[in-house]
């Protein structure tokens, strides 16, 4: 493998970790500045890690090891993934292993530790945050599965690299009626995952309408900069993952450096977009009701799936 | 107005009051004083139109200081009598619910604040026997803790959930952490250095309190407040009531998750605090109202106003043409009007619950014939309801604003002559419609005007109990949304 493969997946777990603050920093400002409001600018999320980081470490009495593993556990998962997806370049050292299971698999895991995490406080909000948490991915996990399939089935693979090679190279495959309905089914899920309006309120100071700051209550110091960067960068992976896989165009499929940088840039310019299309959207939005998410949920999910049979029937007549 | 009194038994009290309450009067107060004599209670009942006031005089025996219960007749008389028990050891017999409501878990046994024996505040002794929560028992059923101290920037309440799922079976709201002992603080002072006091009662509601003051105040030492000065009063009142009612319609909106509602409200609301600074020299119209008169820097302009009244209609109406957060919003939180009637409800909350008291109609201090006084009521007692009737409100204030406003000119101080000094101790009623609903504030003077006992009443005081009420059945992620629709006052309620 080449140099630059090396380097594709230390740029992608790079740009993932530090543009994630960054992200969010932007997501924030061009949601203030839609609302009228003058905002904290870009690099607040980066200011708020580094007083976080400089607290000292606090654990509530009775708490185990799931509690002080999640934060940790989130970023590793994290980091992974994004080394696994093919956000820069599909052809990386590690782009076998890229399967689309495993990614949602590290993706959930993310998750679950942080409900469990959740649980081990034996705080009423960590239950209740957990338990709100786990019926959301119950719902949310099945649909990532099955809309990024209804795109592996013209791919004929389940690894995401391939997936995203085969659309560069036949760019009818994102405009068939699958591939529409598929980016329809992830963009809700990616919303769900991430926490963001309509599902949760990544802004509330409301503990009872909470559903992942919940869990995260009783964090403090470094491991809540943890916690925060986390989701943050889970934020960007799954806003990344949704670029690559429906407007791959710009990553780079060879080994030259200057397709790399090309990629880095596009990168970053697709996520900026697709985040402030987010925030915009968000500021026209309201939160709905708990009861309701499962109805938006799986609403989502029969788009997958009708994507998945789409799919399969469109390419089995081919 | 007119307002008799009467000296009975505690024998008959039941009886009148039962005839009384059956003659369509509201219990608008209960207080307890010390005389030199011994202890004597106060209930006032009031009803309007026609603004009438009885009060029953209850003189208690030194020694066994106890009154027959009206907890039966009455729910908002149960809870009086409990903060009485807590606060003067008077014991109401037979009640239904004989727990302590004041009283902190700390506080000392047989400590009783307001006994002119009290002394300061001691320290923190044996606590007086154990306190539980009532345990909702069955499968899955758990109990969430919220505060005493919250996430928001918020005054301290403790709220106990037993929920199943997410479903709400039960609320306990435990109040009281911000009892500051106001009414003994008011005793001993002069009237002039209560104002400030009845200004803080509720930091929100400054003008509400101060003019339910100032008017018992003027009935106690008979002053004739001249009519500038009650047109005065009457606009700040209202410019109050807009202030915050803005600021609240935003943040239901921000509750449901629309936040861009919410920071242009808010934006609203800054220029009426700014308003606000202009026309009496504190944002929160502190120093308007003062015994005998009214004191204005400027007057609001009307062009400001009519745009601000612009505004907040858009807002209104972009929240309710939002699809989510009008049903965020519609049959969340439900309190029926038997339960409002029952509980005593005032203010915005009742009037979303289908009754329509209003002390502007019902006691009003200067006449509202004319002025364009419409009373908003909604009967779905829903968040809806409450929003709808607190934004027409808003409509209705700027339309009295602009009527009371007229002929008024600024800067005015305009003051009645001193009052003459009376022979004899003197006592005075008012009852004003602030934001929240109507207060009431019962003052007693020694004869050269020293203050020696208030006894104000904020409208959450009877609200509170229906938060709970209204919350059955919900579930748990709109409880934020359904506080903030009834917004009731801690500090007001725990005095």
């Amino acid at each position: 493998m080449s140099a630059v493969g090396y380097a594709a997946v230390a740029g992608q777990i790079v740009v993932v970790g530090a543009g994630a603050p960054l992200l969010t920093g932007w997501m924030r400002q061009v949601r203030a500045r839609l609302e009228g409001r003058a905002g904290a600018g870009v690099l607040q999320p980066w200011r708020d890690t580094r007083k976080l980081l400089r607290k000292e470490p606090i654990t509530p009495v009775g708490t185990g090891s799931a509690f002080r593993t999640a934060p940790a556990l989130l970023v590793a998962t994290t980091v992974v993934a994004a080394a696994l997806v093919p956000l820069l370049s599909t052809d990386t050292p590690v782009s076998s292993h890229a399967d689309l299971i495993l990614v949602v698999a590290l993706i959930a895991l993310g998750t679950v530790a942080l409900a469990l995490a959740g649980l081990d406080t034996g705080t009423a909000f960590g239950g209740m945050g957990a338990s709100r948490e786990m019926t959301v991915a119950a719902l949310v996990e099945p649909t990532i599965l099955l809309s990024v399939f209804a795109l592996s089935i013209p791919a004929g693979t389940t690894n995401i690299p391939a997936i995203v090679s085969g659309a560069v190279d036949e760019p009818g495959r994102l405009a068939s009626p699958a591939g529409l309905l598929a980016t329809a089914a992830l963009a809700v899920a990616v919303l769900a995952e991430t926490g963001r309006i309509p599902v949760d309120n990544p802004s509330t100071h409301l503990e009872l309408t909470m559903i992942h700051e919940a869990m995260a209550l009783e964090y403090a110091g470094p491991d809540l900069a943890l916690v925060e960067l986390g989701a943050q960068m889970r934020l960007t992976l799954l806003l990344g993952l949704l670029s690559s896989l429906f407007v791959p165009w710009g990553i780079a499929t060879g080994t030259s450096w200057a397709a790399l940088a090309v990629a880095l840039v596009l990168f970053a310019a697709k996520v900026c977009l697709l985040g402030a299309v987010l925030a915009a959207a968000e500021v026209f939005w309201a939160k709905i009701r708990l009861f309701r998410v499962p109805e938006l949920l799986a609403g989502s999910f029969l788009l997958a799936l009708l994507a998945v049979t789409a799919s399969y029937f469109l390419s089995g007549a081919s | 107005m007119m307002r008799t009194t009467h000296e009975i038994d505690a024998t008959e009290l039941p009886l009148r009051a039962e005839r009384l309450l059956a003659d369509g009067h509201r219990l608008a107060l209960i207080a307890a004083h010390h005389d030199d004599d011994g202890l004597r209670v106060v209930y006032l009942f009031v009803s309007g139109p026609p603004d009438t006031r009885t009060e029953l005089h209850v003189r208690l025996d030194p020694d066994r200081p106890e009154v027959p219960s009206l907890a039966h007749l009455s729910f908002p008389a149960g809870r009086f009598e409990r903060e009485m028990r807590d606060l003067f050891g008077i014991v109401p017999l037979d009640h239904p619910l004989p727990r302590r409501l004041v009283r902190h878990f700390h506080w000392p046994r047989g400590w009783y604040p307001m006994r002119p024996d009290a002394g300061p505040a001691p320290a923190f002794g044996e606590q007086e026997g154990p306190y539980p929560f009532l345990e909702v028992e069955g499968d899955g059923v758990y109990e969430i803790p919220v505060g005493p101290v919250h996430a928001g920037l918020i005054e301290p309440g403790h709220f106990r959930f037993s929920v199943v799922g997410e479903t709400i079976l039960k609320l306990k709201a435990r109040l009281w952490f911000v009892h500051k002992g106001v009414e003994k603080l008011f005793q001993g002072r002069s009237v002039a250095a209560g104002l400030p006091l009845a200004e803080r009662i509720s930091g929100d509601t400054a003008v509400g309190h101060a003019l339910a003051y100032c008017l018992a105040v003027e009935e106690a030492t008979g002053t004739e407040v001249p009519v500038a000065a009650q047109n005065a009063r009457a606009m700040l009142l209202e410019l109050e009531r807009i202030h915050n009612h803005v600021a609240d319609l935003g943040m239901l909106c921000n509750d449901a998750g629309h936040g861009v509602l919410n920071a242009q409200a808010q934006r609203v609301r800054e220029q009426l605090l700014r308003l606000n600074k202009e026309i009496t020299g504190h944002r929160l119209l502190r120093g308007g109202v003062v015994p005998g008169g009214a004191a204005l820097h400027a007057l609001p302009d009307p062009g400001r106003l009519k745009a601000i009244g612009e505004d907040v209609r858009e807002i209104a109406d972009l929240a309710l043409g939002h699809s989510t957060v009008r049903d965020r919003f519609t049959g969340t939180a439900i309190l029926h009007a038997d339960a409002a009637r029952t509980m005593g409800c005032l203010g915005y909350v009742a009037r979303a619950s289908g009754l329509g008291a209003d002390a502007r109609t019902g006691h009003p201090f200067t006449p509202y014939d004319g002025t364009g006084l419409t009373v908003p009521v909604h009967d779905s007692g829903d968040v809806l309801a409450r929003f709808l009737v607190r934004a027409e409100e808003i409509d209705v204030s700027l339309t009295l604003i602009e009527y009371f406003t007229e002929g008024l000119s600024a800067p005015m101080t305009v003051l009645s002559p001193p009052p003459p000094s009376a022979a004899a101790p003197r006592t005075g009623v008012g009852i004003v419609e602030g934001w929240r609903g109507s207060i009431t504030t019962r003052v007693e003077l020694t004869p050269d005007g020293t203050l020696t006992r208030v006894k104000p009443v904020d409208p959450s005081f009877f609200n509170w109990p229906a938060l709970p009420v209204a919350l059955t059945d919900t579930i748990v992620p709109d409880f934020p949304l359904t506080n903030k629709s009834f917004n009731l006052s801690y500090a007001g309620n725990d005095l």
